[in-house]
């Protein structure tokens, strides 16, 4: 392997926002993605909207991975979004959710500009393929 | 070296103080995607200011948690700060899992504190480079000190940590006989020690067997930042080195500083003394030194990378290394009669050049 050579990989963020201290499924996704070759940065526990948004830009994340099992995705995902539109990173970052959502309020995430939801049951190796194949080229 | 027009505009969205626009130059540097050269080279012009601080030390010694508190000591201060943590990667997959954001919580919603996190991506030499050329995208982009912050291990990190003009090496208590460990790597190159976590068990004692370690190590014209040999060096700078016994050293001896990075206590001890190690280095002239020292390592760091990938090109001319490494397992040549084939034809271009008519290295690339 050159050292020359063009070094690109996949960069991740998987976040946890607001009251929900279910992380579990963020962890295996976070590994899961790891061993897959992928650059994973992972929020923590408990993360305002803005924190998330800081970090998806800072550290210019390809993929945006936000696991919420609350029920607020309603209102967290919304502030999400409008953050990433302010730092002009919303149009090419992959924006992902997982966690327990309704089937009635996917539409509406959707529109918001969520790419996809992966529900639970959705094996592993489906949201790996799905990123690999809908991470923005830059 | 010219850009092409949307480096351009990164450049100027940078300058202009865009966060975004940082991210992506530190992306591009990562990625080594093409035009990043030019990119850096341009930001030379615009660096210098900032204040660049390295900490490191063993795996769970604390370093997160101090560097949110000194970010957040700064940012009280009034200054901006720019974080580069580095996490090792899977030699394996490639992969790394980047957690060390997750205890900068101080950080948190103040745009101005610009935490990155970096890993090594199987390049071993490329990181310390790229951590360089994100540091001067931070200094470029106004910030005031810089953090790097890396785990302590291997000749790696002592580069990336080199790039700093001050290094900080957390020594966890109870270290023990990791500290006859730590002895030779380290000691080199750390301008302060800190013992975090000083409210537990055998803080005292490690704090003792740091400071037996720093007298001995000056003794033997062992401790003393860039660990180089400055020559004469007559200029007595205005700290109280204590044991100031031979002029080799720079007159600085390594401050010892206890915190407890969850409780913030110690920070500003620490931080009057990641000051005072600053003013050292600029009033004993050892400043100008060591970027010296540091942009000669640019350099030839540079150089080595780009014969490198000459010598790659000139490897898959000569069939690749797989089918080289084959015919050595087959017995029928040797790594060294390989080597000397391989390099044959650029030992010939290098001759030429130097006995043909040259008016400037203008045939360069």
């Amino acid at each position: 392997m050159s050292s020359e050579q063009e070094a690109e990989s996949i960069r991740c963020l998987v976040a946890k926002v607001g009251l929900d201290g279910h992380d579990r499924g963020a962890h295996v996704i976070a590994r899961a993605f790891r061993d897959a070759g992928f650059e994973v940065i992972y929020s923590g526990l408990h993360k305002a909207p803005e924190e998330i948004v800081q970090a998806a830009v800072q550290e210019d994340v390809d993929v945006l991975g936000i696991s919420i099992l609350s029920g607020a995705h309603d209102t967290l995902v919304p502030k999400i979004m409008d953050g990433l539109e302010e730092y002009g990173a919303k149009e090419d970052t992959l924006v992902l959710a997982g966690g327990v959502i309704p089937e009635e309020d996917r539409e509406g995430l959707k529109e918001d500009g969520v790419a996809a939801i992966f529900g639970p049951g959705t094996s592993i190796e489906e949201t790996i393929e799905f990123v690999r194949e809908n991470a923005p080229q830059r | 070296m010219t850009m092409d027009a949307d480096d351009e505009s990164l450049l100027e969205a940078l300058l202009a103080g865009e966060h975004r626009a940082l991210a992506r130059v530190i992306s591009k540097i990562e990625n080594r995607s093409p035009g990043y050269r030019e990119l850096v080279s341009e930001l030379y012009a615009h660096t210098g200011d900032a204040d660049v601080i390295g900490i490191t030390g063993s795996p769970g010694a604390g370093k997160s948690t101090l560097v949110d508190k000194l970010a957040e000591e700064y940012r009280d201060r009034g200054e901006t700060v720019g974080i580069i943590a580095i996490d090792p990667s899977s030699p394996f997959s490639g992969g790394a899992v980047l957690g060390d954001r997750i205890r900068m919580a101080s950080a948190v919603g103040d745009m101005d504190v610009f935490v990155r996190s970096m890993s090594a991506r199987g390049t071993l030499g490329g990181l310390s480079t790229a951590t360089a050329d994100a540091v001067k995208a931070m200094d470029a982009f106004g910030k005031d000190k810089i953090i790097i912050e890396t785990v302590g291990a291997g000749q790696n990190e002592i580069d990336i940590v080199r790039t700093a003009d001050t290094v900080a090496v957390l020594v966890p208590p109870g270290s023990g006989d990791d500290i006859q460990t730590l002895k030779a790597g380290i000691l080199e190159i750390a301008d302060v020690f800190v013992v975090n976590k000083a409210d537990r068990d055998g803080a005292d004692r490690t704090v003792q067997e740091l400071r037996e370690m720093v007298h001995l190590g000056e003794e033997s014209g062992l401790a003393g930042g860039s660990g180089g040999h400055h020559g004469a060096d007559v200029m007595s700078s205005g700290n109280a080195a204590v044991d100031e016994t031979d002029d080799e050293d720079e007159g600085w001896t390594p401050p010892i500083v206890e915190t407890v990075a969850t409780k913030g206590t110690g920070i500003e001890t620490f931080i009057d003394e990641l000051a005072n190690h600053r003013m050292h280095l600029v009033d004993s002239g050892t400043h100008a030194e060591k970027v010296r020292q540091r942009h000669a390592e640019e350099i030839r760091t540079l150089l080595r990378e780009d014969v490198h990938s000459l010598l790659e090109d000139e490897l898959a001319e000569s069939g690749g290394i797989d089918g080289l490494a084959e015919a050595v397992r087959l017995g029928e040549t040797d790594p060294y009669s390989i080597t000397s084939d391989v390099l044959a034809p650029v030992e010939a271009c290098v001759e030429n050049l130097e006995t043909g008519p040259r008016e400037d290295g203008s045939n360069r690339e």
